[in-house]
C-alpha cells in the first residue's frame, strides 16, 4: 500500500470547523452591527443635508457600491501594511466590511427617513415637541418599521459577503475549509457542509423577512 | 514609512488590464443573459401548480440566494471534481455566476408577473385579443418596465461578483490585476488602478442602462 499525503477528515477536525464557523458568525455580527449605526447616521445625514453635503456623501458612498469588496479588502490591508501600520486581519476586515455595510445600509435608511410624510412631522412640532423629539419619537420608530425588511435583505448579503474576508487572511468558515480540501482532497463533503452552514443561518432569516414583508403590506 | 508609488509599470501592462476589463465585461454579459432565459423557465416552473416543476425550482432559487457565491463559485471549480467534472476558470466563475443570477431573477420576475392584475387578462380577451397579442401587448410591456431596474442592478452584481475570479486563477480584471502585481510588487498601483477601472465599467452600464430606458419607456417608468 502506498503512502498517503492526504489524510482523511475525521471528527478531530471538528474544533477547526468551530473556529471557522465562530469567527464567520463573530466577523458578520461585528459588520452588521457597526454598519447598521453609521449606516444609520449617513442615512440620517443624506435626508436633511442640503445639496452640497448630499452630493458628497452620496459619491463616497457610491465609490464602496461600485468597486468589488475584494478589492477594497487587498487595497486596505496592502495599503496600511505598506504604510508601517499592519492590522491583523480581523480588525482590517471589520473596517473594511463594516464600511460596506454602512454604503448599502445608508440608501436603506436614508429611504425609511424619508418614507415619514412631512404632516406626521409637522402634527408634531405643532404639539409643541422640538426638531430632535420629532426624530426620536415618530420618524425613527415609523421611518424604522418600514425598511425593517431591506434592513434584514442587506444584514444576509454581509453574512455572505463576509466569506470574502478570507482572502486577507481571516480564518472564516471558507478559509478554513479551503485548508482542510487541501489536506483531506475532499472538496465535494466539506464544500457541501459549508454550503448547509451558510443556507441555515441565511434561510430561516429570510423566510422572515418575507413574512414582515408580507405582515407589513396588508 | 513613505511609500514611492510607480506609475509607469501600470501604464505598461495597461494593454493587459483593459484586457482583463474586457474578459470581466463579457463574462458578466454572459452570466446575464443565460441567466436570463434560466429565470424565465424557473419562474414559470415556480407558478406552476405542478409541483414535480415548482419543487425544483424552489430549490434552485433559495440555494442560489442563501449561499454566498464566493462558495458557488468553489463548488463548480473545486466540488465537481468529485463527479470528474473539470472545469476551467473561466467556465466555473461563469456557471457559478448563471446560478446565482438566475436564482435572484426568479424572484424578480416572478414577483414582476404577479403585479399585472388578473383583470387585465380578461380585459384584454373581452378586447379579442388572443392569448399570444395579450402577452405580446398588455403583459410584457408592463412587466418589462417593472422588472428594468431590478435587472440592472442585478447586472452590476454580476459585475461586482466576478471579480472572485481572483480566487481561482482566472483572466478577468482582478486576476490579472493580481497576476500584473505579483511579477512587479507594485500591489498598491494595480489594485487602485483596477479599482478605478471597476467604477468606470459600473458607470459605465448604469449610465447606459438609463439611457436605454428613457427611449424604450420613453421617461415614464
Amino acid at each position: 500500500m502506498g503512502m498517503s499525503f492526504f489524510t482523511p477528515l475525521s471528527w478531530n477536525d471538528s474544533g477547526f470547523i468551530l473556529t471557522g464557523v465562530l469567527n464567520t458568525v463573530y466577523i458578520s455580527v461585528v459588520a452588521v452591527l457597526i454598519g447598521t449605526i453609521l449606516g444609520l447616521a449617513m442615512g440620517f445625514l443624506r435626508a436633511e443635508a442640503n445639496r452640497f453635503t448630499n452630493t458628497l456623501l452620496g459619491g463616497v458612498l457610491d465609490i464602496l457600491r461600485s468597486v468589488p469588496l475584494i478589492i477594497q479588502l487587498i487595497l486596505f490591508s496592502t495599503y496600511i501594511g505598506a504604510m508601517g501600520h499592519p492590522l491583523n486581519p480581523f480588525v482590517a476586515g471589520s473596517i473594511i466590511l463594516s464600511l460596506y455595510t454602512m454604503a448599502f445600509m445608508s440608501e436603506v435608511f436614508r429611504g425609511g427617513f424619508e418614507s415619514v410624510p412631512q404632516s406626521m412631522i409637522i402634527a408634531g412640532r405643532s404639539l409643541g415637541m422640538s426638531y430632535w423629539q420629532t426624530v426620536v419619537y415618530i420618524r425613527l420608530p415609523i421611518g424604522m418599521r418600514a425598511v425593517f425588511p431591506s434592513w434584514l435583505g442587506v444584514a444576509l448579503s454581509v453574512i455572505k459577503d463576509s466569506a470574502l474576508v478570507s482572502v486577507i487572511g481571516y480564518m472564516e468558515l471558507l478559509r478554513t475549509s479551503e485548508q482542510l480540501i487541501s489536506r483531506t482532497q475532499q472538496p465535494l463533503k466539506i464544500l457541501i457542509g459549508v454550503g448547509i452552514f451558510y443556507f441555515i443561518i441565511s434561510y430561516p432569516l429570510s423566510l422572515y423577512g418575507k413574512y414582515v414583508e408580507r405582515k407589513m403590506a396588508i | 514609512m513613505e511609500y514611492q508609488f510607480h506609475w509607469n509599470i501600470v501604464f505598461q501592462k495597461m494593454p493587459q488590464l483593459l484586457h482583463g476589463a474586457f474578459v470581466t465585461l463579457h463574462l458578466s454579459v454572459f452570466a446575464m443573459l443565460i441567466g436570463i432565459v434560466i429565470a424565465v423557465l424557473l419562474a414559470i416552473a415556480k407558478m406552476s401548480s405542478s409541483r414535480i416543476y415548482s419543487i425544483p425550482a424552489t430549490i434552485w432559487v433559495e440555494i442560489a440566494r442563501n449561499t454566498p457565491a464566493l462558495f458557488q463559485i468553489y463548488m463548480a471549480y473545486f466540488g465537481l471534481g468529485a463527479f470528474g467534472i473539470h472545469l476551467s476558470p473561466y467556465v466555473a466563475v461563469l456557471s457559478a455566476l448563471i446560478f446565482v443570477n438566475a436564482g435572484y431573477l426568479t424572484e424578480t420576475f416572478r414577483g414582476g408577473f404577479q403585479s399585472i392584475p388578473k383583470t387585465q387578462y380578461s380585459a384584454s380577451k373581452s378586447l379579442g385579443m388572443n392569448g399570444i397579442q395579450i402577452y405580446r401587448y398588455i403583459i410584457l410591456p408592463q412587466m418589462f418596465r417593472r422588472i428594468y431596474h431590478p435587472m440592472t442592478n442585478q447586472f452590476v452584481w454580476s459585475i461586482l461578483m466576478s471579480s472572485l475570479g481572483i480566487l481561482v486563477g482566472m483572466n478577468e480584471l482582478s486576476g490579472e490585476t493580481q497576476r500584473l502585481q505579483s511579477l512587479s510588487f507594485r500591489t498598491l498601483e494595480f489594485f487602485i488602478v483596477a479599482a478605478i477601472m471597476y467604477f468606470i465599467i459600473t458607470k459605465f452600464v448604469l449610465l447606459c442602462a438609463s439611457l436605454a430606458s428613457k427611449r424604450l419607456f420613453k421617461g415614464d417608468i
